[in-house]
């Protein structure tokens, strides 16, 4: 009997061990690797039963007959506004039952005026913003309940619900005060900045996936650049001498690597910019005028580890997706010792990180496919806000009680849309 | 007008055609309210002025100087706020304190605790901002270690070792091309063996070119020589394959046999393709079939619209991807006017299917184990073999590799130098030559090059070797000004003869130019904005031409080639 037992604890131990090996082994080989964030293991939850979204039914002229006006809307990096109204209105967290929300989407366009350049201008997007809610306020109750703050708005502007491209301008600005209780969703994150709200929800900027799609290469070329930047270094037409834009950091990256041959960098954009991608082991995302830029998808869709330059930036889903361990943060004034810092990052970490980058639900994460797909940018969004339900009891007001100042601002804000 | 000129600039960060909302409710604002405020917008616009005469901003400089020193580092400091409002609009919500380079967030709407301030920053270059070498060695091994891991996931599984065998013989060109083919075989990431056949018998030459490259190689040789006309270097080239096939057959070597023939070129995708043949696999092969004589060819093309594609021999496929036939190259169109002789000045033609399309298993060459039966035993051969489909009895078999065959992984080519032209063992000059001087145009003659009727011939080199051309060129493009110099002078195609005793060269007219502007560098440097550079182009030539001054003289009087006197008084 005494045998039997010790035979039994035998094979017990050496089961324990072949069990231990196997995922060993596998997990070198592991082309891919997990992702969990602060927030846990959130990026492949489905939002939907977590959470409902009544979508204000606003006249076309905030949303249609702007985009009518100009179908470039749909194409430029902000179109995020205008795919999430429509994969909102499809659905399945999409109720016609107001009672029954836990959030409000009012759907307007204001990234949809575009000069003929294609570049979008904030000077009406106040009052349009401003319309639009004096529209909700009057026609549905909701807004007045809590006064905006279980109401969600997409900014996707440069400077997010400041509404202006420069940054002085938008830091004087601040965010539109009738949006203070509002939660924000927008491309624009920076710490301690004015224009990013506490609770606000960062987003990729939009970038074309079937475009992308079309110019994937094999996965076996080897990838034989070491870092790859395409861009402006000095924007000359607006900040000639240098030091304003970037705040100096591409500059200083142009100046310290022109003539190194390791930096694949130009001004130049060429027909295989996304192939080139697909070659190179560090892409470079510095800031431009604002801190965010559709590189940071570009790299996360073509597997090439993201460096990024912008002191104290917010990146997307911040809490779903742990940037640091995905991506390189240079502090700007650590730029002319890129090259070390670069070469100076352990293999093994490297490895890591396109293992990371590898795994499909991070691409998925950072896109905005027609028709949506499961674990894409709309669902991400989707589950931030659940995480934020449910709503404090604080964010319901007295009847009567006004909180938000209906008349502050500039005076140009306060004129009609 | 200048603020308007302002506002323009500044806000044309957009675009060209602006909507006038903006910019006026800024003009609302800027209300002037103190004679401080006055007194700035009045210099600045005294700066404006002088920066429009001048060219330049002048109130930049003023600050420049009035503010503390900057650093070496930085192009331009930390701005005081009143340099930002003067480059901002003129707003007054800027504090206006224009003393110090305190770096005080240009708005007061900021939070007080971020380190991230709005305004001009400097460019920040580093002391010596060039590549470092260590860096750049330490960033290739992480390439390669991510290639690797790349091979690992995507890559050939299971990789086999690839058996190359070679046929060579020693002339002129076998550097060029043994070192082309072996610098590939260095990159291959798969385990490799070198068979090396080599005619007419090991040579020294060979086997030091083969050392240098790390390779596990075998290096046999073949007792016959290499023949003189193509048709019977081909032949013995297939014999030289199949001893080089024995070899494989009694070591019992196991891996992929290719065949990369010294003149081809091979790209690194081939090495991973052939990885997938089974028994017996055929490649596409390009043909660069090597015309000397340009003109005939271009008259031809001149009734054709555009250039022909470039003939491609290898296995054809029908729809269903199986092998339907095979893609051989067209001699009709060169009948008559191939080269017969190896050093023949008319184009080299191909065989119909060349030996390096093929790759085949090692187990095939094998005396005994399990192969397929339809491979012919190397021993039972009765002569020589055209291509290695001799060896196989049904030419059905043969696995099409590179995507059935659209994908051309390999080119051919075959050129070869002058039955006459002579070089260095092993292409090594020692002792090395006492006189380099850098000449600017080598004619290549095609008859042997003129030797001055009372020089004596020397044993070594006779053809023009140039030395150092590559450096003064470079110098040269870098200072057109003092070319127009030389321009002038040095338009004539006297040869002078290097004096060196052991060795002969030829060279082009401006050598003497180049003497002549070793003398007038030094009156010309200060015109130069590059001294040091001048140091180096003209060291050798001076320190030569000084040393053995009285030869060049003498060589150059003997040709007719001006005195250094005549030379000098043209500076």
């Amino acid at each position: 009997m005494g045998i039997w037992r010790w035979v039994f604890i035998g094979i017990l131990f050496l089961a324990d061990f072949i069990v231990k090996i196997e995922p060993f082994k596998l997990g070198r080989s592991q082309p891919t690797e997990r992702i969990s964030g602060s927030a846990g293991d959130v990026l492949e939850d489905d939002p939907v039963g977590r959470l409902k979204v009544f979508v204000y039914e606003l006249p076309s002229k905030y949303n249609k007959k702007i985009l009518q006006k100009d179908p470039r809307c749909l194409n430029h990096m902000f179109a995020a506004e205008i795919y999430m109204h429509r994969f909102l209105l499809s659905s399945p967290v999409r109720t016609l039952n107001p009672e029954e929300a836990d959030w409000f989407y009012t759907p307007v366009y204001t990234t949809c005026d575009l000069t003929p350049n294609g570049l979008p201008l904030p000077f009406k997007s106040p009052r349009m913003m401003r319309s639009a809610i004096q529209l909700i306020s009057s026609n549905w109750p909701y807004w007045n309940r809590t006064e905006g703050a279980d109401h969600f708005f997409l900014v996707p502007h440069d400077f997010g619900a400041c509404f202006h491209y420069q940054e002085e301008k938008a830091i004087e600005r601040g965010i539109l005060p009738l949006l203070q209780r509002a939660t924000l969703v927008q491309t624009f994150g920076q710490r301690n900045h004015v224009c990013l709200k506490e609770g606000s929800i960062t987003i990729p900027p939009y970038a074309p996936p079937q475009k992308m799609q079309t110019h994937l290469i094999p996965e076996k070329t080897p990838r034989s650049i070491f870092v790859y930047f395409r861009g402006l270094f000095y924007d000359v037409g607006n900040d000639p001498e240098g030091g304003y834009y970037a705040r100096g950091a591409r500059a200083a990256v142009w100046e310290n690597f022109k003539d190194n041959p390791l930096f694949d960098i130009s001004t130049e954009h060429p027909t295989t910019y996304y192939e080139d991608m697909q070659r190179a082991v560090f892409c470079l995302c510095p800031l431009g005028w604002a801190p965010w830029s559709p590189r940071l998808v570009e790299a996360v869709i073509f597997g090439c580890i993201p460096v990024i330059i912008a002191d104290d930036i917010v990146l997307p889903f911040a809490d779903a997706i742990p940037w640091e361990e995905i991506g390189v943060y240079v502090d700007e004034k650590d730029v002319p010792n890129l090259d070390t810092i670069l070469t100076s990052i352990p293999p093994e970490v490297i490895l890591r990180k396109q293992r990371l980058l590898a795994n499909p639900s991070m691409k998925q994460a950072m896109l905005f496919p027609q028709p949506a797909q499961p674990g894409d940018a709309f669902h991400q969004v989707l589950n931030g806000l659940a995480r934020k339900l449910p709503h404090d009891k604080s964010v319901y007001l007295k009847p009567g009680e006004r909180v938000l100042n209906w008349t502050a601002g500039p005076v140009g804000d306060l004129k009609p849309w | 007008m200048k603020l308007l000129a302002l506002q323009q600039s500044y806000l044309n960060r957009r675009s060209n055609s602006f909507r006038s909302s903006g910019p006026l409710d800024s003009y609302s604002d800027s209300a002037i309210k103190s004679p401080a405020a006055i007194f700035w917008i009045v210099l600045h616009g005294l700066s404006c002025l002088i920066s429009l005469v001048l060219g330049f901003r002048f109130s930049r400089l003023v600050f420049l100087l009035l503010s503390t020193s900057s650093t070496n580092f930085y192009t331009s400091p930390f701005h005081s706020s009143s340099e930002l409002s003067k480059t901002l609009d003129l707003h007054s919500v800027l504090p206006t304190n224009p003393v110090g380079n305190i770096p005080v967030p240009a708005l007061n709407n900021t939070a007080t605790n971020s380190r991230v301030v709005v305004g001009r920053h400097g460019i920040r270059i580093r002391p010596w901002p060039h590549p470092n070498p260590v860096e750049v060695m330490k960033a290739h091994n992480i390439i390669e270690r991510v290639q690797m891991e790349q091979r690992s996931q995507f890559g050939v599984k299971d990789p086999r070792k690839i058996i190359v065998v070679t046929p060579t013989y020693v002339r002129t060109f076998q550097a060029l091309h043994l070192t082309g083919v072996m610098h590939s075989l260095m990159l291959v990431p798969y385990d490799l063996v070198w068979i090396v056949v080599e005619a007419a018998g090991i040579s020294n030459e060979t086997a030091s070119l083969i050392a240098k490259s790390g390779l596990k190689t075998i290096h046999v040789g073949f007792n016959q020589r290499m023949p003189n006309s193509w048709e019977e270097r081909h032949k013995l080239e297939s014999e030289m394959r199949l001893r080089a096939l024995r070899i494989v057959r009694e070591k019992k070597l196991d891996g992929i046999v290719m065949f990369a023939d010294d003149s081809n070129m091979h790209s690194m995708e081939l090495f991973d393709e052939i990885q997938n043949v089974k028994w017996f696999g055929a490649v596409s092969v390009g043909i660069l079939a090597n015309s000397a004589d340009t003109n005939e060819m271009a008259d031809q093309k001149k009734g054709e619209e555009e250039n022909p594609p470039m003939p491609v021999q290898g296995p054809a496929c029908n729809v269903s991807n199986m092998l339907a036939g095979w893609h051989t190259f067209n001699t009709s169109p060169f009948a008559g006017k191939s080269a017969v002789y190896i050093d023949d000045r008319a184009i080299v033609l191909p065989r119909m299917l060349e030996w390096s399309g093929f790759v085949l298993n090692s187990r095939l060459l094998w005396k005994d184990g399990d192969k397929p039966d339809w491979i012919k035993d190397i021993d039972t051969l009765d002569g020589n073999i055209e291509n290695p489909l001799g060896l196989i009895k049904d030419p059905s078999v043969v696995e099409p590799l590179g995507s059935c065959g659209r994908q051309v992984l390999l080119w051919w080519l075959r050129v070869e130098a002058r039955a006459d032209s002579k070089f260095p063992p092993r292409w090594i000059i020692d002792p090395p030559l006492e006189i380099t001087v850098p000449s600017k145009r080598t004619l290549w003659p095609d008859t042997p090059p003129e030797l001055p009727a009372n020089e004596k011939p020397v044993i070594g080199i006779q053809e023009p070797t140039v030395k150092h051309t590559r450096r003064t060129r470079t110098s040269r493009s870098k200072r057109p000004s003092k070319r127009k110099h030389d321009e002038a002078r040095a338009d004539r195609h006297t040869e002078i003869v290097s004096v060196n005793a052991r060795n002969e060269m030829s060279f082009d007219g401006t050598a003497a130019s180049t003497i002549g502007k070793s003398d007038c560098s030094a009156g010309l440097r200060e015109g130069e904005n590059s001294p040091a550079e001048s140091k180096i182009q003209y060291t050798g030539s001076r320190g030569g031409a000084e040393k053995n001054s009285s030869e060049w003289e003498r060589s150059l009087d003997r040709i007719g080639f001006p005195s250094k006197d005549k030379l000098s008084k043209r500076c």
